[in-house]
């Protein structure tokens, strides 16, 4: 399942490992993206801490654990070439995969509906 | 945008029929970027021809009451270190004024255009640049503020695209400006920009504005550039923003402008001072400034960005300086950045550090402009 946080973070869920990844409408708000700060695997994160830094041409910014987990991949490939992730944010731009500490917690979160009422 | 007191220039429509995302800026409604994106933009320009509503800045008229534009010259050089009495009708420089502890008010270009002087201002100091010129100059000269569009054409392609619409640009070397016919109007055309690229700026009368910066855009090689873009560009060209690198603290000598301040107006010169701020900035230019403006080049990809503190060492206590513009430079494909730092510390080629993120970041310091600048000089 995909779900949205008001962070403009999307995860999608596969048993209990989530990929975190940010979303389309936050890219377009960013824009060109030219560096990217990711955690480090192992790294044990509690719901909203600072996972990621995402700098743009303009500004950084930061991605936060939507949920608490455990970081057990990375994608480097965003770490080499930023631009992939303005190119597909919500797949070959995702960012780092958690082992989710409680997964039923996706349920917590927004929908695709939901979200695009939010950004309506 | 939901801010009715932001002014806007006549290239607004034009604007948002582009599709620009548009932000507040010195008190306009102005482009930060276009669908193509910051990057691109940058990107563009420098491959072909990109095209910048900087209509927002102030164009003023200085014109001797006299008519004579010698005595206008004279008159402005009360106000600027630079060399404005031999500046040729047809040509332009870079000045600023100062104040009386010799930093600057704003930095303009200045223009002879014959029959008088044409000044172009930062918009956020216009106003009040204005007011210093009729304050200072007023007995001798009337002051106008021009109600007209400016156009910046800068890149590779940039005669090229000027040409099919007036062909004598061809025929002007940079820092020139001549008043040429675009589209049956009278515009006054400089070679000259605040990209590193060649390029012209095009003062239009602003209600054939538009109708000129489409004809323009028709031409495949030219793309609309927003502010975000021109920021990048003239950070790689290593030029100053006023209000960032530049201000009422910094002294030409300390930001590493006293290749603008020509020896006529130095000491032994034949029109020696006269500035304000003359003593600091001659007694600077004789000993030096105990501090100077750095090119910065952070190792690895993350941008470093003004008001980052700088320090000598990796775990040194004492700030040394502070980074005043930083950002990412696309034609380098690297961050870039300027500060000040004590100037027996801004040797090129050592490190320093800055901090990001509560980390130390090691960052090389670099000689201005980043990258090669493409003048159409002699």
């Amino acid at each position: 399942m995909l779900k949205y946080t008001e962070e403009h973070e999307w995860l999608k869920l596969d048993g209990d490992i989530a990929t975190v990844g940010i979303t389309r409408h936050a890219t377009e708000l960013l824009g060109d993206i030219v560096f990217v700060q990711l955690p480090e695997i192992g790294a044990k994160l509690a719901k909203g801490d600072g996972a990621a830094v995402v700098e743009s041409v303009k500004a950084a910014s930061d991605v936060f654990a939507p949920l608490a987990g455990e970081v057990v991949e990375l994608n480097r490939a965003i770490v080499e070439d930023p631009a992939i992730v303005n190119a597909d944010p919500q797949g070959a731009g995702w960012f780092f995969k958690l082992r989710l500490d409680d997964p039923k917690a996706m349920d917590g979160l927004m929908d695709e509906a939901a979200y695009k009422k939010l950004t309506g | 945008m939901d801010q009715p007191n932001l002014k806007t220039t006549p290239l607004h429509a034009l604007h948002q029929e582009l599709e620009a995302r548009m932000v507040p800026f010195a008190g306009y409604e102005m482009p930060a970027q276009y669908p193509l994106g910051v990057l691109k933009e940058h990107l563009h320009t420098r491959a072909a021809a990109g095209l910048f509503d900087v209509s927002h800045m102030g164009q003023i008229v200085l014109r001797a009451k006299s008519g004579d534009v010698q005595e206008a010259s004279q008159a402005l050089e009360r106000l600027v270190p630079v060399d404005v009495v031999d500046l040729a009708p047809g040509r332009l420089r870079y000045a600023f004024f100062t104040n009386a502890q010799g930093g600057i008010v704003d930095d303009l270009m200045v223009a002879n255009c014959g029959d008088y002087l044409l000044l172009v201002v930062n918009a956020a100091c216009k106003e009040t640049d204005e007011a210093h010129l009729r304050a200072q100059l007023g007995n001798e000269c009337d002051i106008e503020r021009l109600d007209r569009a400016l156009i910046a054409l800068q890149g590779p392609q940039a005669e090229t695209a000027l040409a099919l619409l007036a062909p004598q640009c061809v025929s002007m070397r940079f820092m020139d400006i001549r008043t040429l016919t675009v589209m049956g109007a009278e515009c006054i055309v400089a070679r000259s920009g605040y990209t590193g690229e060649d390029g012209f700026e095009i003062s239009t009368p602003a209600d054939i504005a538009c109708e000129i910066a489409e004809e323009l855009l028709a031409d495949a090689c030219v793309a609309p550039i927003g502010l975000g873009a021109r920021d990048s560009l003239r950070l790689e060209a290593g030029l100053c923003l006023y209000g960032s690198d530049i201000d009422e603290t910094t002294t030409p000598v300390e930001a590493g402008l006293s290749w603008a301040i020509q020896k006529a107006r130095r000491r032994g010169g034949a029109r020696e001072g006269g500035f304000p701020g003359t003593e600091t900035i001659l007694g600077q230019l004789e000993h030096g400034a105990a501090r100077h403006r750095a090119g910065l080049r952070p190792d690895g990809r993350a941008p470093v960005r003004a008001g980052a503190q700088l320090f000598a060492a990796e775990g040194a206590s004492g700030q040394i300086g502070t980074v005043t513009s930083g950002g990412f430079g696309p034609s380098l494909n690297a961050p870039i950045a300027m500060g000040y730092l004590p100037s027996a510390l801004a040797v090129l080629g050592t490190t320093i550090f800055a901090e990001l993120r509560g980390k130390r970041l090691p960052v090389a310091i670099m000689a201005f402009p980043f990258i090669v600048p493409k003048y159409k000089r002699g």
